[in-house]
């Protein structure tokens, strides 16, 4: 599979959900791209932009859709990496701020055997 | 005085890309760290080093001298990289 097939199985199903790829189709596609590298070397589709462990159980809260992206679309419209996005996000009703990171470190380190 | 420059990205992270590029186009000059690609104790001492510029241990992470910003912030790249 690749990036683009990706996007076109998973846009209806997450529109349903009330999540918009971001508009920007050339960032979505290399978010995309890196999901599937995720997936190739950890064996899941850990975050693009999270430092993953590789280890599934500990990588579970930033499998995409982490489970932090509803309250950073909510409060930012965006989530962390930029893949999902709010339809405000989309028509620019809303300001476009980094989004700082919600995980708890601990988990990173956990992760790492740190 | 030409600052030292450092930036712990990950190879998958696309702000990390952007951050990358708009310091190509600054034309600086900076040590680029994919934290993801290292291995072993060379990842636990690099990952020691960042969780104390920045204890959320998020990605880019970006030093300019004394400055680290976290996440791409072009503007205050930008100031940074000129004061």
């Amino acid at each position: 599979m690749n990036a683009e097939q990706l996007y076109e199985q998973l846009k209806k199903f997450q529109e349903s959900k009330g999540y918009f790829f971001n508009k920007d189709k050339k960032m979505v596609l290399a978010l995309l791209e890196s999901l599937l590298v995720n997936k190739k070397r950890y064996g899941h589709m850990a975050c693009p932009c999270r430092l993953a462990s590789g280890d599934y159980e500990q990588d579970r809260d930033i499998v995409c859709p982490c489970v932090y992206r509803e309250a950073d679309v909510k409060e930012y419209g965006t989530c962390f990496c930029g893949l999902y996005v709010s339809e405000d996000w989309n028509q620019e009703t809303i300001p476009h701020e980094v989004v700082p990171e919600r995980r708890n470190p601990a988990k990173v380190l956990a992760g790492l055997g740190m | 005085m030409n600052k030292n420059v450092k930036l712990y990205a990950l190879s998958t992270c696309i702000h990390c890309k952007n951050t990358k590029e708009f310091l190509d186009e600054s034309n600086a000059e900076y040590d680029c760290c994919y934290v993801d690609k290292l291995e072993g104790d060379e990842r636990t001492r690099v990952i020691e080093e960042i969780k104390k510029l920045n204890p959320s241990l998020s990605f880019p992470t970006l030093c300019i001298g004394n400055t680290v910003i976290v996440g791409y912030k072009k503007d205050e790249i930008k100031k940074a990289l000129e004061s």
